[in-house]
């Protein structure tokens, strides 16, 4: 095989095998109750209030996006009123998480990867070590603790914000009947929807906070390695959320189908 | 007490240290001195298990650390402090918090009673008052005193310095070398200093290695040292370029 290529399945590998180590020592460090509850509320207010503007824009535009396209099509076989339960339902289980952790992972996860990787290469990390400080404990378990907590909140507030501005556009705009799309709405769209999407939510949580971590705590030297770093740590995590996301539908789906 | 024994460390193709052994007594004070990029900050990283050797042993008090995990380290390393050559303060505290991080995480004390240890600190390397500096608003001297007096708060057995004087004035430098010889003073702590600066090398090392060519080259009190007649070392005392390098 091209050594070249013999490289690049060794560094995913390998890549793969630290971020499962990564993922244990965090779960260790968890378990043993090492987390500090302080550094995970500034987590959360970094991660989830200061995330509000970015969620709420993406989550009001795709459902008015979504809710004027489905319109269109549905106007041609008289199924307006339906409109609103498929921005319901794709909403609840499909764009509402994904598109949250995408902007979250564009917005935290490159933040988080050139935070860790700006403190490793001025020897801060050592510097925590040095004073007994298990890296882990103090920088990746209160980010993941806060990613896995804000996700599904700012999920939640994606879905709420799509769902009522694709009626906003249903209503005034497209001047579709206010009742029965809003009917139709809670008719099609049942709790296990939001619960797939919450499950989602919180996995991607998990998955932006470990590549960013991962990726800051193993960043090369110098700028270009934070720069490095950060870029990679939004496009890992994005392609991971993208993949992972076919197969929890796909695991999930069928395990909803079997209830 | 801290023991090498033959140590060995490569990074990659490139040997950097090579059958490093020494002993360093209780309350003794060391100089490690050596050239620019010759393993003496990698040698130092490796008393306090930041580094992990390729072979050999580190002992602490007779514990070999090579084999612990991280999380065994920790213990190890609550009898060390460390001055990192840029100081490495957490850019996004101020110099308080910086100072009494050790403090919050390993020891239960009132806030009244941290704020008490962190002036006195403070005081102790001739900063009182800066408490709410934000540690970017620094100079190089007071962020090298901020970082000694970070690893001094909690009263380890063992101060290690990287570089301390590197990129200082010479009346800061001399500042700092008498700090050290009062943090040494003051708390009976055992001090290794990593530096290439010989007046800091003659003032705070009552004992001086010389790292050359991966190995410990020489060895022996300050006044010997600074008397030897041997080439290498006078010409590392002296600071004579080699003529290939002129």
């Amino acid at each position: 095989m091209n050594p070249l290529a013999n490289k690049r399945i060794h560094d995913t590998l390998t890549g793969l095998g630290q971020i499962t180590l990564l993922a244990r020592d965090t779960f260790a460090s968890l378990c043993r109750f090492r987390v500090t509850w302080h550094d995970v509320l500034f987590q959360i207010y970094f991660i989830g209030v200061k995330s509000q503007t970015v969620v709420l824009i993406t989550g009001a535009f795709t459902g008015m996006v979504l809710g004027a396209q489905t319109y269109f099509q549905f106007h041609k076989i008289k199924m307006d009123t339906a409109s609103l339960a498929v921005v319901g339902v794709s909403m609840c289980s499909e764009l509402g998480p994904v598109l949250t952790a995408l902007m979250v992972a564009g917005r935290v996860g490159g933040a988080m990867a050139a935070e860790i990787g700006t403190m490793r290469v001025t020897e801060q990390i050592d510097a925590l070590r040095a004073l007994a400080t298990h890296p882990v404990d103090y920088l990746v378990l209160p980010r993941l603790v806060a990613s896995h907590i804000v996700m599904p909140l700012l999920t939640v507030e994606a879905v709420v914000v799509g769902i009522g501005a694709g009626y906003l556009v249903g209503v005034f705009l497209l001047g579709i009947d206010p009742t029965y799309l809003w009917y139709n709405m809670l008719h099609f769209t049942h709790d296990v929807d939001l619960m797939i999407g919450l499950i989602k939510a919180f996995i991607f949580g998990g998955i932006i906070a470990l590549i960013g971590c991962y990726k800051g705590m193993t960043c090369g030297l110098g700028a270009q390695g934070v720069g490095r770093a950060t870029m990679e740590a939004v496009v890992y995590s994005s392609i991971s959320i993208l993949i992972t996301n076919f197969f929890l539908t796909l695991v999930m789906g069928k395990l909803v189908g079997q209830l | 007490m801290i023991e090498v024994r033959q140590l060995h460390k490569s990074f990659g193709a490139q040997e950097v240290l090579e059958d490093i052994s020494f002993r360093i007594e209780n309350g003794e004070s060391v100089a490690i001195i050596g050239r620019s990029g010759g393993g003496k900050s990698v040698l130092l990283k490796h008393l306090i298990g930041l580094l992990q050797p390729d072979s050999g042993e580190v002992l602490i008090d007779g514990e070999n650390i090579v084999r612990m995990n991280e999380r065994q380290l920790l213990r190890v390393r609550r009898k060390f402090g460390m001055v990192f050559q840029g100081a490495a303060l957490f850019d996004s505290m101020t110099v308080a918090e910086n100072v009494a991080f050790g403090l919050r995480r390993h020891v239960h004390l009132t806030e009244a009673e941290i704020a008490r240890r962190v002036a006195k600190t403070l005081e102790l390397v001739d900063l009182p008052g800066t408490e709410n500096k934000n540690s970017a608003e620094l100079s190089g001297g007071m962020r090298k005193r901020v970082g000694l007096a970070r690893a001094i708060i909690y009263e380890p057995q063992i101060v290690l310095y990287d570089e301390p004087t590197t990129g200082l004035d010479p009346i800061v430098s001399d500042s700092i070398d008498h700090l050290i010889l009062r943090v040494r003073d003051r708390l009976k702590v055992t001090t290794v200093v990593v530096t290439h600066d010989m007046r800091t090398a003659r003032r705070v090392g009552q004992r001086v290695l010389m790292l050359h060519e991966r190995k410990i080259y020489a060895t022996g009190t300050a006044d010997e040292f600074f008397a030897s007649r041997d080439a290498v070392v006078r010409q590392f005392v002296d600071g004579v370029a080699d003529a290939k390098e002129n």
